[in-house]
């Protein structure tokens, strides 16, 4: 009876223990947004951890969104040609980028980049007790840490999608106009023509969304880590995995919301 | 000035702390010793609500800590200082950034006092002209007397020291002890420190409790606790293990 008993026993304590990290990770999200309007704000934090989180971000985006406009270029020529559709290579690199792969990749690659940093970061001053030395001396973690990043990368996030949105229009373009012919009139009033505002509304709504993501995750981890230096290359690994599942996640759930709006 | 009642604590089902009470009078310095793993150091964060107990109450001068919340909490611990056992001096400043840390914090005072400040409790912890070098260009006891001018410079009526001699050399051990025989002369703090330090506490602590299986099963003057007949207590102060069979060997 009791070997019978012990899978759904096994199955509700993992349910149990699940719901009870969710909730703990929502209680972790509510305080940051709290503490995110109570006074001071620490804007010299907020500024470092936009160089931190954006500008050192920068080339990596750079270097991502040019690669990713230039297969695109190749990709959606490659198949616009078997309906003699290539005018439309513009438009579609754009809308795709804008809407879609500008927001995601470029939340996928911060959070490699600066997500992982940020939970070792967090886990680090937590295993050495630098996050109880702030409470102990009545200052709140959330304030000194948290929402310093949280607003960095609410501001970070949407710059740099707009880089890489930039960038990667742009290697669709060297790719479609420079190598394969297409005039540059063609690329760039198709573009005019079909992207709007709506589009970039919605890319700039996922960005911030993301940006909210990797923070949340990765200072939830870093502030959760266990011990020692497995403890943190644990939260570390996890907070990626975590983080950048999300997104994508989050992401099919918006798209499924704004495509009817 | 501090009560600690029936305090009990466990982790993930295993208890740590099974009933722990002591009394700490105003200006008296109690040490807590015991073996390592005895939740000495779970103890002091539980006192500073660093960690919630699982039950018991803490008293500061007659008024319970157990439920405070929000900026009575942080009430009561500006009135406590905390030296952890490595120093969590925070590593992205300097040490002098570290010690002005809590000033510009929580202080309006002017830039020019907090420098003054800073550079008294540099000069008193022996650290000055230190003040530019980051925590891991220094050694581990210039860390600690960082960590206690942090401590310090807030001036608090309660000091919490957690093992603040661990992994120095005697001779540093000695250094940092009279550092907080000064620290409690001159700024008349109550001080909880947690030590492994036998025979060098009975000469630092007014009292001292001994925390053995998750009950305080001894506390006394340094000579009553030298002179105890606990067994557990003779066997800590002797420094003996328990006996082991080694080898065919009793």
């Amino acid at each position: 009876m009791d070997y019978i008993l012990a899978i759904p026993r096994g199955i509700g304590a993992a349910v149990l223990s699940v719901l009870r990290e969710m909730g703990d990770m929502f209680l972790f999200l509510a305080r940051t947004v709290y503490w995110t309007f109570i006074p001071p704000l620490k804007i010299n934090r907020v500024i470092r951890q936009i160089g931190f989180i954006g500008a050192r971000s920068t080339a990596l985006i750079v270097l991502t969104g040019a690669f990713t406009g230039m297969i695109l270029g190749l990709q959606i020529y490659y198949t616009l040609q078997k309906f003699g559709a290539e005018a439309y290579l513009g438009p579609a690199i754009a809308l795709s980028v804008i809407r879609e792969l500008g927001p995601v990749l470029a939340a996928l690659m911060i959070i490699g980049r600066a997500g992982s940093a940020l939970s070792a970061e967090i886990g680090i001053m937590r295993i050495t007790e630098q996050v109880d030395a702030l409470e102990s001396m009545s200052l709140s973690p959330f304030r000194y840490l948290m929402v310093p990043n949280m607003l960095a990368a609410l501001i970070s996030f949407p710059l740099l999608g707009a880089i890489f949105n930039v960038v990667a229009i742009y290697g669709g373009y060297l790719i479609g106009v420079k190598l394969l012919g297409l005039s540059p009139g063609t690329y760039f009033s198709g573009i005019k023509d079909f992207v709007g505002f709506k589009d970039i509304r919605d890319g700039i709504i996922k960005s911030l969304c993301f940006g909210v993501i990797m923070i949340w995750i990765s200072c939830y981890k870093g502030y959760k880590t266990g011990h020692g230096a497995e403890g943190v290359s644990r939260a570390t690994t996890s907070s990626v995995v975590m983080a950048s599942t999300l997104v994508l996640v989050w992401d099919y759930f918006l798209n499924s919301v704004m495509l009817n709006f | 000035m501090i009560e600690v009642k029936n305090i009990y604590k466990s982790f993930g089902g295993q208890a740590v702390l099974k009933g722990v009470s002591f009394t700490v009078e105003k200006g008296e310095i109690f040490a807590v010793i015991g073996g390592s793993g005895q939740g000495k150091s779970v103890l002091l964060k539980v006192i500073m609500r660093l960690l919630e107990a699982d039950s018991g109450d803490i008293l500061i001068d007659g008024k319970s800590i157990r439920d405070l919340k929000g900026q009575a909490l942080y009430k009561m611990r500006d009135r406590v200082g905390y030296l952890f056992q490595g120093g969590a001096l925070f590593d992205s400043m300097t040490i002098y950034d570290n010690i002005a840390f809590p000033l510009r914090e929580k202080t309006k005072i002017s830039k020019k006092e907090i420098n003054a400040r800073v550079e008294e409790e540099l000069q008193k912890v022996g650290l000055s002209g230190m003040g530019h070098k980051y925590p891991e260009e220094v050694s581990g006891g210039m860390k600690k007397r960082a960590a206690f001018a942090r401590v310090l410079v807030m001036r608090p009526e309660v000091v919490l020291f957690d093992e603040p001699t661990t992994g120095l050399d005697p001779i540093l051990v000695d250094s940092v002890h009279k550092l907080i025989l000064w620290g409690k002369k001159t700024y008349g703090f109550t001080a909880v420190m947690v030590s492994h330090e036998i025979p060098e506490i009975f000469g630092v602590a007014d009292r001292i409790g001994m925390l053995s299986g998750g009950v305080m099963v001894e506390t006394g003057t340094p000579d009553e606790i030298r002179n105890s007949r606990v067994p557990e207590v003779r066997r800590f102060v002797r420094g003996l293990s328990e006996e082991v069979s080694v080898g065919g060997m009793a």
